[in-house]
């Protein structure tokens, strides 16, 4: 499952942004803001790896993904996906490309139609592609009905219950069905939302393992979303941590643990319980204090600055851009800038910040 | 973590039944619960959903619903008194003055129609009469402040949906401890937090713990959450408790193979076992409606045996507060004799 920088991306998110408009909601309904979701974020993920993403509710785990599949239509930037630009592209060839990039949804109660049949669950993508004429080889309903069988057998469902409604089935089932109905079309891309979080803990083991035997047995890749970090940990290859629409730190998922570099992700890690009384003794917790601020604000300065323990004046007014500590780990800090930025006091930074902004208009 | 040698039980659970008849069956959500907590003590209560861990709190504060639900057997014991008997007005003047509840869900169980200000005095008033307003105001601050609300005299008169869901729960705490309640239930309080927050929320929780000797019941899913937080573990599955030990012995040592599957099946971050599956727990938790008399999990156990499936297991003592519901600490004597009079049972 290891990487290689030789290979070719599977998936390319250049700038990837995503506000939603704020608008008065008056006769006029002037946009008088927006709620910056998805705030500029890069990132690859190669064929065969799990790239998973973490953090905080509201963070805009959820917007990335919905974006990169055109869920919602990004506000700038590209999502490059088996060499096609989704963003820029026509809706059928959108389309087109989209049947290799399937998804996983978080609730198992509310993502499947209670009205549908387990049969009729599996086989949508199929009909709904057929009936596009999207399909490489059109399919037969009797081929359908195979392969909704062999879906359901595949994911431990017995193919019995294909005539019933998700209500009969347990939440764990009721994922399962999700998984099913998301290997439909072979995809080669599997973005799961929180696949595991609704689900009690025996359950998720049982789903995690799963989803690890179906990526050996068709050679998948993922892009895992949640907010449990052993979990992301356990399932990964790499890892990206977001706060406040923005990447923090992407890093291989065993180095990250080890040797954490932003601040963020620090506390985020020594928040995060451990399930063994002797380590949660010993360890350290590094409280960090007040909430998330909201996302609807033009920010000059690091996303972080207002929760940081270990801001710097220079940090309030300039964005960090990723910083390299090895060729797999990057990180958005300036305590990790080349240039030693934590002696420079307020009014110095600040001047600095006026000056690069005066510069960009004046090139504009 | 504050267990001293020789504690006062503040509150004794006995052979807890809560019952719920639906148009399926009886549902027995807490089917004979028993434990002790003393003071200044963290009993930990874990399960999965479905287990009975949030009934068995709402019994002891006389909140389920009834109908359907009712409290069919057993005694709560709170300094010595049975509180199932003690009439409603008795038990009003008991909750939120001497033992108190956090709720899971901070948002639906403030009234977001009143400012804080007001849900706070009249919690106060509502226990101590005498208090004039004024006074129950100061008091009402200075437990925001305890729960770390920055400038609680100026945010106690903002509304519930002025605060974030991690303040709520703060204000919830506050309310709950405004009339320093002996012991504090707190039903899954972080939740619906994350895990910064978390990390405050019972940070804040087990200092209250410390400096007020409040014993605190924590019921929650989280085994890391238990593991750092209690002192004293209760593991529940299908309304009954199948094992209780010191958190250390249960971590090293779990007897039931429930919890041994529930603590293997938690992936952690701090032991890297790439490319290892997960243990996992096959199956389906047990439909609680008219449980046979077996081990309800025997179904999912990789150590079932012939008697697992015919008696419900005794409890067995093994020694330094440990206790498991599991035949296979029983002796083979007792094992027999249970299956010929089940198997005889069965056949009359």
């Amino acid at each position: 499952m290891a990487t290689t920088s030789t290979k070719k991306p599977l998936l390319e998110v250049r700038d990837l942004k995503q506000h939603f408009p704020i608008k008065t909601g008056n006769l006029f309904n002037r946009k008088v803001g927006a709620i910056r979701a998805v705030d500029g974020i890069s990132f690859d993920v190669y064929p065969g790896e799990t790239l998973g993403i973490v953090g905080e509710s509201g963070c805009g785990k959820s917007t990335t993904v919905r974006s990169i599949a055109q869920l919602h239509k990004p506000t700038s930037g590209s999502v490059i996906f088996n060499g096609i630009d989704m963003v820029k592209a026509d809706t059928r060839t959108m389309l087109k490309a989209r049947q290799d990039m399937q998804l996983i949804f978080q609730d198992p109660y509310a993502s499947l139609d209670p009205r549908m049949t387990v049969r009729s669950i599996i086989a949508e993508p199929m009909v709904i592609y057929n009936n596009r004429k999207l399909l490489p080889e059109s399919m037969t309903s009797h081929e359908m009905e195979v392969r909704v069988e062999d879906l359901m057998e595949r994911v431990g469902l017995n193919k019995a219950f294909k005539n019933r409604y998700p209500h009969e089935f347990s939440g764990g089932q009721r994922q399962r069905i999700g998984i099913a109905r998301a290997l439909a079309l072979n995809p080669k891309i599997i973005l799961a939302d929180e696949p595991v979080s609704a689900l009690d803990v025996s359950i998720q083991a049982q789903i995690l393992n799963l989803l690890t035997d179906l990526q050996k047995e068709f050679g998948l890749t993922y892009l895992f979303i949640a907010h449990d970090l052993a979990v992301i940990q356990h399932i990964s290859t790499r890892i990206a941590v977001m706060y406040l629409g923005k990447i923090v730190e992407v890093s291989d998922s065993a180095q990250l643990y080890d040797s954490p570099k932003h601040p963020y992700t620090v506390a985020l890690l020594s928040a995060a319980p451990i399930p063994d009384p002797k380590v949660e003794r010993e360890r350290k917790r590094i409280i960090l204090t007040g909430d998330v601020p909201s996302p609807d604000k033009e920010r000059d300065g690091c996303y972080f600055y207002d929760r940081c323990p270990k801001r710097m004046p220079w940090c309030s007014c300039h964005i960090p851009p990723m910083f390299d500590i090895t060729d797999k780990h990057e990180v958005a800090c300036w305590l990790y800038s080349k240039e030693d930025v934590s002696k420079i006091s307020m009014e110095d930074a600040q001047a600095d910040a006026a000056k690069i902004k005066a510069e960009a208009i004046n090139k504009q | 973590m504050s267990l001293k040698p020789n504690a006062k039980a503040v509150l004794e659970v006995k052979d807890l039944k809560t019952y719920f008849k639906t148009d399926d069956g009886i549902v027995k959500a807490v089917d004979g619960v028993s434990f002790t907590v003393h003071e200044g003590e963290t009993l930990g209560i874990v399960g999965e959903s479905g287990s009975g861990k949030s009934v068995t709190n709402l019994s002891i504060m006389r909140l389920i619903p009834s109908p359907p639900g009712k409290i069919v057997g057993g005694e709560v014991l709170f300094e010595g008194e049975d509180i199932l008997k003690v009439s409603e007005s008795e038990m009003r003047d008991i909750r939120g003055d001497k033992i108190s509840m956090i709720f899971q869900d901070p948002m639906t169980s403030l009234n977001p129609f009143l400012k804080i200000s007001t849900q706070m005095i009249e919690t106060i008033r509502l226990h101590n009469p005498q208090t004039d307003k004024k006074e129950a105001l100061a008091r009402s601050i200075e437990m925001l402040k305890l729960v770390g609300i920055p400038s609680p005299e100026k945010r106690i008169y903002s509304y519930p949906h002025q605060f974030s869901g991690g303040m709520r729960q703060r204000v919830m705490i506050a309310q709950a401890l405004s009339c320093n309640a002996q012991v504090l239930l707190a039903d899954e309080p972080t939740t619906a937090l994350d895990v910064t927050i978390q990390a405050q929320i019972l940070e804040l929780i087990s200092e209250i713990n410390n400096k007020m000797g409040t014993a605190v019941i924590l019921v929650t899913h989280d085994l890391g959450v238990v593991a750092g937080m209690c002192d004293k573990v209760c593991v529940m599955y299908a309304g009954r408790i199948v094992e209780t030990a010191l958190t250390d012995d249960l971590y090293a040592k779990p007897a039931h193979p429930y919890t041994e599957g529930l603590i293997k099946s938690v992936p952690r971050m701090d032991t890297a076992n790439k490319d290892k599956r997960l243990f996992s727990i096959e199956g389906q938790p047990p439909n609680v409606i008219d449980l046979p008399p077996c081990c309800p999990f025997h179904p999912r156990c990789h150590k079932a045996m012939e008697v697992c499936k015919h008696a419900y297991p005794p409890e067995k003592d093994l020694g330094n507060q440990h206790e498991v519901a599991c035949w296979l600490y029983i002796d083979e004597e007792t094992k027999k004799q249970a299956l010929q009079d089940a198997t005889q049972q069965e056949k009359a």
